[in-house]
């Protein structure tokens, strides 16, 4: 199959989910396996990449001082339903550039695929990076997906990621994201996904606030049904004057799904102050009464209350 | 015969008994409310008329149109035409008010949930993509609680506390909303502890210790509500009716000997005459 065809081809199976904008002024970047199959740059990001035997390795940059006013989109995927496909990334957000990513992250097929991110982020003093990752999985589950990331924002930076699965089957993820925060630093992780069959979700964010008044909110919220099993461990470590850090974990578990949360904080400097909530269980009674005496049946409300939550 | 009976039900949660013997009528397309003291029964009466879990083991029956409820669970009494608005309405994380109101709204179009949002004083611009959550006041949520019932057209309402956190300016919107029900041919019943609330009603009934002590026009029973219940040292005793009921007699002989006896005698009817 051409590059074209495979592009058109990945494109294709995330339509549904929003797919890729077009035009001149729409950076984008469509990666099938190990192949680049569409790539376009816009003015202040520059993106390169080189085959590896089972991915690709790809650096890419924003200019200081670019703020690039339209979402950079990205497609990763397999189309086959076997294979191996590792993205090795080093991203550079340089001082006083903002970007903001749209990834689709796509496995339509898949009965046994491995999808592997390493990440390495820098965002520059006053930079910002918005990064949103949203998982195309087949209705098999026969997907492993690993993404790890290493981020370190300078003073002042901000980085943002969003990680959703709301559709097709998890099966096997692993996710590991650690972000070191300057002062001033503001960080915001966000984690929604929904577990069905024998789906296995480990999550580990860490937020480490080392500056004066770095910010951090973790939040992973969850809909585990069947026998999904999840365990959460997020950490907020705050060792520096005037830090503030916030972790929510929200699950709802139905039938056999067994969901785990750990949330820790660590504080080592008494003006620092971290709060976490986590909240397992079944569907609140009361919100689903509530839905319920609307004339909703009981699969159809808590669908509702899920949707919300995951929102 | 009322669009909705409730015939001699008895609900005991844990070792108390809450409703004792309770019958009441609601006529088609009447404002109804229910008064009484603070553990008088009054919320118990609306989640067992609604069948929400843990309030249908009842002695007893509710009837809609001649028929009876018993084992009709709450999502169909709902599409029968009953629904509850709670006096503290449930928080929903994330789920946005244009998604609530229109997911049992009788017409889900955006044009409706926008009418039902400017009903109660909620500007549908500002509220429509916002959360059902703590980020909503009390009031607004009720509000938006209203809404949602609104476009929902239920036949039968119910109330609890519908005042609860509102303001004045607001409470307006929403006698304005309970008239427009009515307009709708729904019938409502409120539950509350307000005058205010009262006086929008047509039929009046006062309830105390699980049981119905009276019934009837508005004025007579909020004069008896005021003048004798709200200072009301009755004990929720309904484990030993008798007891309560010759404290009741005592207290309302003390107060005015003659009317007293009357209107306690009046309680002990079954409720069912038309108010």
């Amino acid at each position: 199959m051409s590059a074209v065809d495979l592009a058109r081809e990945l494109l294709d199976s995330i339509a549904e989910f929003g797919g890729h904008a077009g035009g001149d002024d729409v950076a984008h970047l469509e990666v099938h396996g190990n192949e680049v199959v569409g790539a376009h740059l816009v003015p202040g990001l520059d993106i390169e990449t080189s085959e590896i035997e089972d991915g690709i390795e790809a650096h890419i940059a924003v200019e200081a001082g670019a703020r690039l006013a339209k979402p950079v989109h990205m497609c990763f995927g397999l189309l086959p339903a076997t294979g191996l496909q590792r993205i090795v990334m080093e991203v550079e957000v340089g001082e006083g550039a903002s970007a903001n990513v749209l990834a689709h992250c796509t496995f339509p097929n898949a009965v046994d695929v491995t999808h592997a991110m390493d990440a390495r982020i820098d965002i520059a003093p006053g930079a910002e990076y918005r990064y949103f990752e949203r998982h195309v999985h087949g209705p098999e589950g026969g997907v492993v997906v690993v993404p790890k990331a290493k981020v370190h924002l300078s003073e002042g930076a901000r980085f943002s990621t969003e990680f959703e699965l709301l559709k097709g089957r998890v099966g096997r993820m692993d996710i590991d994201y650690d972000v070191t925060c300057e002062a001033h630093a503001v960080l915001e992780m966000i984690a929604r996904l929904i577990g069905r069959g024998d789906d296995r979700v480990v999550i580990h964010e860490t937020g480490r606030l080392i500056g004066e008044y770095a910010r951090a909110a973790l939040q992973s919220h969850m809909a585990l049904r069947d026998t999904a099993q999840a365990e959460v461990y997020n950490t907020i470590s705050a060792t520096a004057p005037y830090a503030r850090g916030h972790v929510d974990c929200k699950e709802i578990v139905q039938d056999e799904a067994v969901a785990k949360a750990v949330p820790i904080v660590e504080v080592s400097d008494p003006r620092a102050h971290v709060t976490h909530e986590a909240a397992i269980g079944s569907v609140d009674s009361k919100q689903l009464q509530t839905i319920m005496s609307r004339g909703l049946d009981e699969d159809a409300a808590v669908e509702l209350i899920i949707e919300g939550l995951l929102s | 015969m009322g669009v909705l009976e409730v015939n001699g039900v008895s609900l005991t949660l844990g070792d108390k008994r809450v409703l004792n013997d309770l019958s009441v009528d609601f006529w088609e397309g009447h404002i109804h409310a229910i008064i009484g003291p603070n553990g008088a029964g009054k919320s118990t009466l609306a989640s067992v008329i609604m069948g929400l879990p843990g309030y249908t083991d009842i002695e007893g029956d509710v009837v809609l149109d001649g028929e009876s409820l018993s084992n009709v669970p709450v999502d169909e009494r709902a599409r029968r035409g009953i629904t509850l608005a709670w006096q503290e309405p449930a928080r929903f994380e994330g789920l946005r008010v244009d998604r609530f109101i229109a997911a049992g709204a009788e017409d889900k179009s955006t044009g409706a949930v926008r009418d039902a949002l400017e009903k109660v004083g909620l500007d549908p611009d500002k509220y429509m993509k916002r959360a059902v959550d703590k980020t909503l006041s009390g009031g607004e949520r009720k509000r938006v609680e209203l809404a949602s019932i609104l476009a929902m057209r239920p036949r039968i309402v119910l109330m609890d506390e519908p005042d609860s956190g509102i303001d004045v300016e607001a409470l307006e919107r929403i006698f304005a909303v309970l008239k427009e029900m009515k307009g709708h041919g729904a019938t409502v019943i409120l539950i509350t502890h307000s005058m205010a609330v009262l006086e929008q009603a047509e039929h009046a009934f006062l309830m105390c210790n699980g049981r119905l002590l009276d019934k009837g026009s508005i004025d007579k029973i909020s004069g008896y509500f005021e003048h004798r219940c709200i200072p009301c040292d009755h004990t929720n005793m309904p484990d030993d009716v008798e007891v309560a009921d010759a404290n009741i007699v005592a207290a309302l002989a003390e107060a005015e000997p003659a009317l007293g006896e009357a209107e306690t005698d009046s309680a002990a009817g079954n409720g069912k005459d038309p108010a």
